[in-house]
């Protein structure tokens, strides 16, 4: 039951079929790395996985240690354990980061309850400094103005400060130049543990040159074609997706 | 039914007193709003404004509210406890007047109720009194104001003096049916310094009210004067508030409203640059609901070269609520350099409200930089979903990205006490709004 499990899940959008029986499983302390060209389906899985509504769900299943969170409101979600990191995060001016997160926190206590800013202070700023953010970043609104480094290291610091059971990152690693890049990876790899499990979408393999998947999965036209060991990555980067698209095209 | 001006000559505001050029600026000014005819559709001053719905008849000055309700008032007028001096008045009465420091009072600083003011000060009022309107469509209005007139605060600062806490206005209306004329009078010398607060409140939910309040701001050369406005009348209110702003050379002029309250509110605000160099600020949050109707019309006029004038105008729209926005620049000839910036955003929260922006331009110098943009909007779907997706109920994040919106307003208040009452005010409007 520690598992994250997608069965079978077909989606559309405005009449497109973009995911085509799509399964996957990760177990609690896996991370798995998800690769393919773009188009393929990456982001509209992370997406529909989190509950946007634009998406038509056909069929199929996602649960989260055996609940069901496909057709829940995103906020069920992501108590029932999901953070999706976003390939694109949004700039939301007027909310600083800490009020932010300090939402997000209180929206997860039991009612009755409160947060110990004391404690919260001391927690974030421990976190931002693991990221090698300035603290007077608490204080700005949310992604406003933020450079593209800055916003994937502030969508880790809310990863960690949410303490997700599912890690869904989505294409973390564009925008970032190669410091950011270790900055993050070691951000992420600080969270790894027997309790949590990974799903991390990426074009290139870049990313897992730092964090080094468990499971390395092929998508192609909207499925997983191919999976191997970390290694696979490798290889995917040499031969490139043509690789992928002459080996899969006629199966799919 | 008596209709308002029967009852203002029934209680004349002037006073025996009173010297001869104000008796004759009141009658002009009744004179005015009998001869001027009431707005209309088709005035294009007044173009989108429910005019049907401005009712001002039945209304009439009252007496001074009851010792026990003047105390409760008193306790209640503390949105700033860090200032320079306060003021509360009641129905146009003057319930308290916490003067000035000594220090101020020895380098001349004026702070007066205004008919304190004509008594001590004659020459000062004649100049300033009374003299300057909006031109922005209530002349009829601004009549009346003048002809009403009888509470009010002045402030003087002299040549060079800098006053670092703010004087804190306080409005209220009690009575049932009351009218009331507010008047602030803000008269910054060269290099002078000030801030001001005007607070509009009711004591009840319920007590009707007419208010019509001018204020006319003076900034000479180098003065640096920051007027914050909150408009907190009750939803049985009708509200007029006429405000200038005079700015000479290198003049530092920052305006700041919060509009909350009001069955109808108008709001003009009139910003005249005479100096080179002047920098205007207008910034104005309002937040809608029900069926309120917040009418806003605003005038930058540049008459002087190298000045720049920059208006922010934020409001968020609920229920069946109203808001209108109507701004014009107006650079004259010999304003050359100038830069004039107009911006009026709009964030609908119900398909039921409804959000009118007009604005526009008239350049006759040809060397500026000016822009003018209005936008109405709905709350950003994909912002909501990122919110939501890091577990905050879909309520709490709507109310997150509101405050937002008025955060970059509330953020330039520069008093934080100030600043978390005004978040307060705003968050209470909401609370059970948003769901």
């Amino acid at each position: 039951m520690n598992t994250l499990e997608i069965k079978n899940l077909n989606v559309s959008i405005e009449g497109q079929s973009i995911l085509k029986d799509f399964s996957l499983t990760i177990p609690k302390g896996e991370v798995h790395a998800l690769m393919g060209p773009n188009g393929t389906g990456k982001s509209t899985l992370a997406k529909v996985m989190a509950g946007h509504e634009d998406y038509e769900v056909k069929s199929g299943g996602i649960t989260l240690d055996g609940q069901n969170i496909l057709g829940e409101e995103p906020d069920a979600i992501a108590h029932a354990g999901l953070f999706l990191a976003f390939q694109y995060p949004l700039e939301i001016p007027g909310v600083s980061i800490a009020n932010f997160i300090r939402a997000a926190r209180a929206a997860r206590l039991p009612e009755g309850e409160s947060i110990n800013a004391v404690e919260f202070y001391k927690e974030l700023y421990q976190k931002m400094d693991d990221l090698k953010m300035d603290r007077k970043f608490t204080a700005r609104s949310l992604n406003d103005g933020f450079s593209g480094g800055e916003k994937k290291r502030c969508e880790i610091l809310q990863m960690s400060m949410l303490n997700p059971a599912y890690c869904i990152m989505d294409e973390t690693d564009s925008g970032l130049d190669i410091d950011a890049l270790k900055t993050v990876s070691e951000g992420v790899n600080l969270m790894r543990g027997p309790d949590r499990g990974f799903l991390v979408i990426t074009h290139y393999q870049r990313l897992l040159d730092y964090i080094v998947p468990d499971v390395v999965h092929v998508m192609f036209d909207g499925r997983i074609v191919h999976s191997g060991p970390a290694e696979l990555a490798q290889e995917l980067e040499s031969k490139g997706y043509d690789w992928v698209k002459e080996s899969f095209a006629t199966t799919a | 039914m008596t209709s308002l001006s029967e009852n203002i000559m029934n209680k004349p505001a002037n006073t025996a007193a009173e010297p001869i050029w104000l008796t004759e600026r009141r009658a002009a000014g009744l004179a005015q709003y009998q001869t001027l005819p009431p707005p209309a559709l088709n005035d294009e001053l007044w173009r989108f404004a429910s005019v049907g719905r401005l009712k001002i008849d039945d209304y009439a000055p009252t007496g001074a509210p009851s010792p026990a309700n003047a105390k409760a008032l008193l306790d209640r007028s503390d949105l700033v406890s860090e200032r320079a001096g306060r003021s509360v008045h009641a129905d146009d009465h003057s319930l308290c007047f916490e003067g000035l420091s000594e220090e101020l009072i020895a380098k001349g600083v004026l702070y007066l109720p205004i008919a304190d003011a004509l008594k001590a000060h004659p020459d000062l009022m004649e100049q300033y009194f009374l003299k300057t309107t909006t031109e922005l469509g209530s002349d009829k209005f601004f009549g009346l104001h003048a002809a009403s007139i009888r509470a009010g605060t002045l402030l003087y600062i002299p040549k060079g003096v800098e006053i670092e806490q703010p004087l804190v206005n306080y409005y209220w209306t009690s009575a049932q049916g009351t009218a009331v004329f507010p008047h602030t009078l803000i008269i910054a010398e060269d290099n002078a310094k000030a801030s001001v607060v005007d607070i509009f409140s009711s004591e009840t939910k319920e007590n009707e009210a007419l208010n019509i309040a001018v204020s006319n701001l003076h900034a000479a050369t180098g003065a640096k004067v920051f007027r914050k406005v909150v408009q907190d009348w009750n939803k049985q209110t009708t509200s007029f508030q006429l405000d200038t702003t005079i700015a000479g050379r290198d003049a530092q002029v920052k305006n700041l409203a919060v509009n909350i309250g009001s069955e109808r509110a108008r709001y003009e605000n009139q910003t005249r640059i005479e100096g080179p160099g002047a920098d205007v600020k207008m910034y104005s949050i309002t937040v809608a609901e029900d069926n309120q109707e917040f009418d806003q019309r605003t005038f930058q006029t540049h008459n002087a070269p190298n000045a720049v004038s920059d208006l922010l105008y934020k409001n968020a729209l609920l229920d069946q609520s109203r808001t209108i926005f109507s701004g014009l620049i107006k650079v004259a000839e010999g304003a050359q350099q100038t830069d004039a910036y107009q911006t009026n955003r709009n964030l609908l929260l119900d398909p039921t409200a409804e959000a009118n922006a007009l604005p526009g331009l008239e350049i006759l110098a040809n060397d500026v930089r000016c822009s003018h943009g209005a936008t109405t909007g709905n709350l950003d779907a994909d912002e909501l979903f990122y919110m939501m997706q890091r577990g905050i109920p879909r309520r709490t994040a709507m109310q997150l990205m509101v405050f937002g919106f008025f955060e970059e307003v509330i953020e330039k208040v520069d008093n934080e006490e100030l600043a978390e009452n005004l978040r307060q005010l705003i968050h209470k409007k909401f609370e059970a709004k948003i769901a």
